[in-house]
């Protein structure tokens, strides 16, 4: 270290609360600073009034009450001399898909009036910066996830800022990228360059020198991640070796009351407690062994919302037992490929999942998860290969193939203007359901989800949360035999995470099986076998554990499945090259 | 089974037009703005212009057809020019559609039972409603023709004309420009709603929804049909209730036979507004592209100008629009008692164009999910 990097104040926010419309306020009296020479953490679930901060603290926005200093001036008062000397990354990123990377370049140059003598020099070091120089004549719409961000934050930067305001910029990145633009915000930190970083996944919370916790427009938490996460020290404990099926014992744990939270974590569990007694693991049988363990930022998240859900889920205890009738495969996928014209999204994909079983497609977004995802539910004609669900060909017989499957899609994707006892009659009748079956169905769900109070709601116009239950009661209302969901929690605060999947894992336990696609390292966790998807084709294919066994080191004893992951793809480039 | 399917499917169009703010305003603003405008507002008939007289005579018959021009309901101010220059500014400022030069000699000529020229001087700008003016012109100057020494003696040997108007006898200008409404808003309604309908769940991720559920794709297409189908009828029947009780309309046809064509000519149009939903990804390519068959269709349907008039090559081009035909039939209902038999002839055509246009529209639908 050799300068002292500048902790001055750049933001203080005093009692912010911004409305819009008549329902709770996106942000409420939230109090907090942010220093120079930091990366702060902006960190919530959608919805949690992240994006509404950001744009307060651009001047773009005013709050209804309170203030918001930014540099020195009032966002109210001079929000040109704030915009003039801050950088904003939208999570949108604001490039032009039909110009190059040189050329929206040049327009952010003019745009930000950046004199020409020094455009040669400031262009050439930001390229260098990005590693964006060898695509300099690429349209940017042409770019990968990453390398888009790496470019907006470049276009952030051209005027050197004292304070950049980046959105998300890790959503729809691939692990390997979000490390290297992690690494490029913390050089811009070390000149003391404020840097706020807003994000949903909460371990990149916990790099984050600072952060400002919301959940529902609530600050829950502002300072150092590790002081938060020091509230869940000594009550986090890992549970391996059990006997029986892991998702029920966590059921079981999870019912304890000491017990607060929990999840599966490949072949071990990990639960939190609410006093650091070390817990009853008499339900993981004779042989099971208990280890403390690390706490994360999301066990403290947790804790502050009041724990997690119970280990019950009603919707599956009123689900029949799917009984086996054969040892087929639920799900097949065999050498699916799919071509858009020259491009290959897909290449010879092929896997078998048993029933009862979670299988994991992970990769970054454009990787080919999602297109291999659509040629299994039959959204999406295979150019070669073929899908098989429920012993049905996808080709021959979809329809009926579709009558056993249910599928949840990554954005909420009901219909808005209906509400929720409309959405769940319209699903209801188009699995046939109809009659006495149909209201038992109708009302199981209500029961199940709690709708009762928001029955007439528009969709649309209710909370995160709920509408991932309405997402979930939709899909299961027809009791499918495999459940397809595509990046079922992304975004969601971890308690409406935990509810989803202890009613996954129950459904799990009673015969259903599920497919899942996720970027989510953690999700992957949940996996009982998970396919890694990089560029179109399977790069590794096995368990969570084992797949982190294959690429344990010396230097890195405990890898995690982001590790694993970022090993797996090197090891496969660099197989790809000598291969070529 | 099928039927659970495709019912939870229509109950669910329904709703999700009606529950949308933007969708109830879409059902009963443009109507209703349509019903006003275009059957008060824009009317085809000349009424209130302004003309203008230059008389330069002095006699009793330039004094007697100034009088009878200012008599005339049609016209709403008559202006007296002074000299030849203020007729030309006027012309030019648009202040008058149409001027009348009266000669000097213009009574001495009739006393003498001469002939006599009249001038009008009319606003080419305005070529329709100049054509109209100089009719009425030249009506008022026949009339005085016929007054006149040398005309009181034509007259016995000259054929007199007494024209008749059959089914609109008075040619109340409603009478023609509501039925004609009753067929452009099944047609501007039922088009808008099915060209959003798909296009509005692509945007919205509801679609893939739609395609894993065991509906299959003419079912989809059935529950796509029917939904906008029921809002054209909905707006069809208040349409002619309007058109009964508001304008006084004459019914003479059968009401049934009406019901029974339009239920073709809605297929047909859902049918080209799927096709349109289908083509587009977004909401805003399917408004567009329903505007942009709209407004043609309008235009070459013998809506507002007969299809008699339109130039040979492109008159064929009427032939696969369905307005033309249901137009035959709403004004044949209305104004006339209209046989079976031409129903029947107006409805195949109906018929086939919908046939043609739903396969289409299936036939882009499945090729779309490749």
């Amino acid at each position: 270290m050799t300068s002292i990097p500048d902790k001055t104040e750049l933001v203080r926010l005093s009692g912010v609360t911004k409305r819009f419309g008549g329902r709770s306020p996106a942000l409420d009296a939230i109090s907090g600073s942010i220093l120079g020479g930091e990366i702060t953490g902006l960190v919530g679930p959608d919805g949690a009034g992240k994006t509404t901060m950001i744009r307060l603290m651009t001047g773009l926005m005013l709050p209804d009450s309170g203030t918001v200093e930014v540099l020195g001036f009032d966002t109210a008062q001079n929000p040109a001399a704030i915009q003039a000397s801050i950088g904003y990354m939208p999570q949108r990123f604001g490039l032009y898909e039909d110009l190059s990377v040189q050329e929206n370049l040049n327009l952010y140059a003019d745009l930000r009036g950046l004199p020409k003598n020094e455009r040669t020099a400031t262009f050439d070091e930001l390229l260098t910066f990005t590693d964006l120089k060898r695509f300099s004549d690429r349209l940017a719409g042409k770019l990968s996830g990453g390398m888009k961000q790496k470019l907006g934050l470049a276009c952030a930067l051209l005027k050197k800022p004292r304070l950049l305001l980046l959105d998300e910029p890790g959503v729809g990145v691939d692990p390997i990228s979000r490390r290297e633009l992690w690494k490029m915000v913390e050089n811009l930190t070390r000149e003391g360059i404020g840097v706020v970083w807003s994000t949903a996944y909460l371990d990149e919370a916990e790099a984050c020198n600072a952060v400002l916790l919301l959940n529902q427009g609530k600050l829950l938490f502002s300072g150092k991640p590790s002081e938060l996460t020091a509230r869940a020290e000594g009550r986090v404990f890992k549970v391996s070796g059990m006997s029986g099926r892991k998702r029920q014992v966590l059921a079981k744990l999870l019912d304890q009351e000491d017990v607060i939270d929990g999840a599966i974590q490949g072949e071990a569990i990990r639960i939190v407690t609410g006093n650091s007694a070390l817990p009853d693991i008499l339900p993981a049988g004779d042989g099971a062994a208990v280890v403390p363990a690390p706490p994360r930022f999301e066990d403290a998240f947790v804790d502050l919302l009041g724990g997690g859900p119970g280990g019950r889920s009603k919707l599956a205890e009123a689900q029949q037992t799917l009984p086996a009738k054969d040892d087929r495969p639920v799900i097949e996928a065999k050498g699916l490929t799919k071509a858009f014209g020259d491009f290959t999204a897909a290449d010879d994909i092929t896997f078998a999942i048993r029933r009862g079983e979670i299988f994991g497609l992970l990769g970054p977004n454009g990787a080919g998860k999602s297109t291999t995802f659509k040629m299994l539910c039959g959204l999406l004609k295979p150019t070669a290969g073929e899908g098989r669900v429920a012993g049905f060909d996808l080709r021959r017989d979809a329809a009926s193939a579709r009558n056993q499957l249910g599928y949840m899609a990554q954005k909420f994707s009901l219909y808005g203007d209906l509400s929720i006892g409309q959405n769940l009659d319209f699903f209801a009748g188009v699995y046939g359901l109809s009659g006495q079956r149909k209201r038992a169905r109708v009302a199981l769900m209500n029961e199940i989800f709690d709708f009762g109070r928001h029955a007439g709601q528009s969709s649309k116009d209710l909370p995160l949360g709920l509408k991932q239950r309405l997402a979930l009661a939709c899909a299961v209302m027809h009791e499918p035999q495999a459940l397809f969901l595509d990046e079922p929690t992304s975004g969601v605060d971890p308690i409406t995470r935990r509810e989803f999947w202890t009613h996954i894992n129950a459904l799990v336990e009673k015969g259903v099986t599920v497919l899942v696609t996720t970027h989510f390292m953690e999700e992957a966790e949940y996996c009982d076998r998970i396919s890694l998807i990089y560029r179109g084709r399977s790069i590794a294919l096995g368990s969570p554990d084992a797949l982190k066994a294959s690429v344990v080191s010396k230097d890195n004893p405990d890898p995690t499945m982001e590790d694993a992951f970022i090993a797996l793809v090197e090891r496969s480039e660099t197989g790809a090259k000598e291969a070529a | 089974m099928w039927w659970t399917r495709l019912r939870a499917l229509i109950v669910k169009e329904l709703l999700a037009v009606l529950r949308d703010p933007k969708g109830r305003a879409i059902l009963i603003g443009p109507p209703i703005l349509q019903l006003l405008v275009f059957s008060y507002a824009a009317t085809l008939e000349v009424r209130n212009v302004d003309v203008m007289i230059l008389n330069r005579d002095s006699g009793h018959w330039g004094q007697e057809l100034v009088e009878r021009i200012e008599g005339s309901p049609t016209f709403r101010r008559i202006d007296i020019a002074a000299n030849p220059d203020q007729v030309r500014q006027a012309i030019d400022n648009q202040a008058v559609i149409a001027a009348v030069e009266i000669s000097p000699d213009f009574s001495r000529h009739i006393e003498a039972g001469t002939a006599v020229d009249l001038q009008f001087i009319l606003d080419g700008r305005r070529s329709n409603a100049s054509q109209i003016v100089s009719g009425y012109l030249t009506q008022i100057a026949a009339g005085l023709a016929a007054e006149t020494p040398a005309g009181k003696r034509a007259t016995a040997r000259a054929v007199s004309t007494i024209p008749r108007n059959w089914f609109n006898p008075n040619l109340t200008y409603q009478w023609f420009m509501v039925p004609n409404l009753i067929a452009s808003i099944a047609l501007l309604i039922g088009l808008i709603v099915t060209a959003l309908s798909i296009a509005r769940e692509r945007e919205l991720g509801t679609f893939d929804q739609l395609m894993v559920s065991p509906l299959r794709v003419h079912e989809i297409l059935i529950g796509k049909l029917i939904p906008p189908m029921m809002i054209g009828l909905f707006h069809i029947t208040a349409y002619i209730l309007a058109a009964i009780f508001l304008f006084e309309l004459p019914l003479r046809g059968s009401l049934f036979m009406l019901y029974g064509s339009s239920l073709f000519y809605l297929a047909s149009v859902v049918g080209i507004g799927l096709f349109i939903s289908a083509l587009s990804m977004t909401q805003q390519q399917a408004i567009l592209g329903a505007f942009l068959f709209m407004v043609p269709a309008m235009l070459l349907s013998g809506f507002a100008t007969p299809i008699e008039n339109m130039p040979d090559w492109l008159q064929p081009v009427t032939l696969i629009n369905p307005l033309r035909y249901f137009l035959i039939v709403v004004k044949g209902v209305f104004l006339k008692d209209i046989s079976l038999a031409e129903v029947i002839d107006q409805t195949i055509p109906l018929c086939l164009i919908a046939m043609v246009t739903l396969s289409a529209a299936a036939w882009l639908f499945r090729r779309r999910l490749e």
